[in-house]
């Protein structure tokens, strides 16, 4: 349970960083939080020559909300995410689906972008991203940097789009126009704080007779990367969120998944307890009242 | 040949700590193993368990989930540094000795680490937010209701801690042996 021996190296800019992973190419790991991969190098699942720690770069760390997008820095911390009122008022999903993730101890570590790049496919935040299709800007030396659809990123488990050399340097997520966005997020996991068996979101805008007039919905754990519905969620606009509905939406997006089995849960429990997640967070999104943008953060259970 | 070893100067408790150690040595075994400070436990070594929770700049987070260099130029706070001097308590220590808090004591010095940092943040707070604070630390022994007991009494309003009392012995004039029924 230690570490195999390895080199350390703490990145002074993006730069340096970038130049290091271009140099050690497949025998670095970047090192962000450090909440999943340092027990997997304790574990030696993971052995890297180099440990390149991002964590001292304060242009990663950032929350800015602008009208049309949230833009968060790669290594800022998952607690200050939760704890930022910015976040709560533009992307409420966001805040919804980090009460679910770890504990205190972990989230006060973890970064945003750690668990992005992680990916592991019962993780909270990757699904987040999918539902709200957020943009992550990926950087090396030799390409520059590029903007990848959280769609497009999420590959397979613990897999994703970016590249050896490449360094995730923010995250763009987008803010809905408009009034009457409401969101929920749930999962089932053995304890708080475990990974889901399987989980479930969706944002939703609604019009004051509670019409939807646009829907964003997904399912994590229930596949190698979270799940997004577009054209599902498409046939929820122009209609009133009712428990039946609800339930057709749901097993119609677990038809479309494969989960696999494992100790806790087969296959088919998986399916099943992502419909009940999904079914359930569209009607509470639905009759959740619209975020409230002047509540302080502390305030949000 | 090994990789280079790197230099840590960490303030720990108070006092600056100056090593040279090997990149790959966890906050904990830095703090139990070069330092001998062995009130942190270790426990699953994965992140799962919470015991060996200490405060980085004030707040928890896991020592076994990061290298010590990690800490380079921070300041830690373990079990150690929670009584205000030599041979006294703190209020949560006190109240964890009042309820029942611990059994076997493996937990302990992260569930008293989790309240800290709750307390420092949230005097009053809530049963909710004392079972969001513990969420990340198992205990084995209690059922969690005797610490969950200990934050509320340590945080109620006037709680004190009793002066220490006489040794039982003394008082009684008996000596007490465990086991045997002393009346």
């Amino acid at each position: 349970m230690k570490a195999a021996p390895f080199e350390y190296v703490l990145a002074e800019t993006i730069d340096h960083a970038l130049e290091c992973l271009e140099q050690y190419g497949m025998e670095a790991r970047t090192l962000a939080g450090g909440q999943s991969l340092v027990p997997m190098m304790a574990m030696r699942l993971a052995r890297p020559a180099m440990l390149l720690d991002i964590n001292r770069l304060v242009e990663l760390k950032h929350v800015d909300a602008g009208d049309d997008a949230v833009s968060i820095g790669a290594t800022t911390r998952q607690r200050t995410i939760e704890d930022s009122v910015d976040v709560h008022k533009a992307i409420p999903l966001v805040r919804d689906a980090l009460r679910w993730v770890g504990h205190i101890q972990t989230r006060n570590r973890g970064t945003i972008g750690g668990s992005l790049v992680h990916a592991d496919p019962s993780a909270e935040l990757p699904l987040a991203a999918v539902v709200l299709n957020a943009k992550l800007r990926l950087r090396s030396m030799a390409q520059g940097e590029r903007e990848v659809d959280a769609q497009d990123f999420f590959l397979g488990p613990m897999f994703t789009a970016t590249s050896d050399t490449e360094c995730l340097i923010g995250i763009e997520w987008p803010v809905w126009a408009g009034t009457g966005i409401v969101t929920a997020f749930d999962e089932t996991a053995m304890r708080h704080g475990d990974f889901a068996m399987a989980s479930a979101a969706c944002q939703l805008q609604l019009d004051e007779d509670g019409i939807c007039q646009r829907a964003a919905i997904g399912m994590g754990g229930v596949d190698g990367v979270p799940r997004s519905f577009p054209e599902l969620a498409q046939e929820i606009v122009g209609q009133r969120i009712n428990p039946r509905m609800a339930q057709e939406v749901a097993h119609c997006a677990a038809q479309q998944t494969e989960p696999g089995s494992d100790l806790h849960a087969s296959a088919e429990y998986r399916r099943h307890l992502a419909t009940v997640m999904l079914s359930r967070v569209l009607l509470a999104a639905a009759q959740s009242r619209p975020a409230d943008t002047t509540a302080p953060a502390a305030q949000a259970q | 040949m090994p990789p280079p070893l790197v230099s840590v100067e960490i303030k720990i408790n108070g006092l600056i700590r100056t090593h040279t150690i090997e990149p790959r040595t966890t906050l904990v075994d830095f703090l139990r193993d070069h330092l001998g400070l062995t009130g942190t436990h270790v426990g699953c070594e994965h992140g799962i368990c919470g015991a060996c929770s200490v405060l980085l700049d004030g707040d928890p987070v896991r020592s076994c989930c990061m290298f010590a260099v990690q800490a380079d130029g921070m300041s830690v706070t373990t079990v150690e540094g929670l009584a205000p001097q030599r041979g006294c308590l703190s209020k949560i220590q006190d109240a964890f000795c009042e309820t029942h808090a611990l059994q076997c004591g493996y937990c302990t010095p992260g569930m008293l680490i989790a309240c800290q940092a709750l307390v420092d943040k949230t005097p009053q707070p809530d049963e909710a937010q004392i079972r969001e604070a513990i969420g990340g630390n198992l205990c084995r022994c209690t059922g969690y209701q005797q610490i969950v007991d200990a934050v509320k009494l340590a945080t109620s309003p006037g709680y004190q801690i009793r002066e220490p009392s006489s040794p039982l012995a003394g008082e009684t004039g008996k000596t007490v042996v465990p086991g045997v029924p002393h009346d």
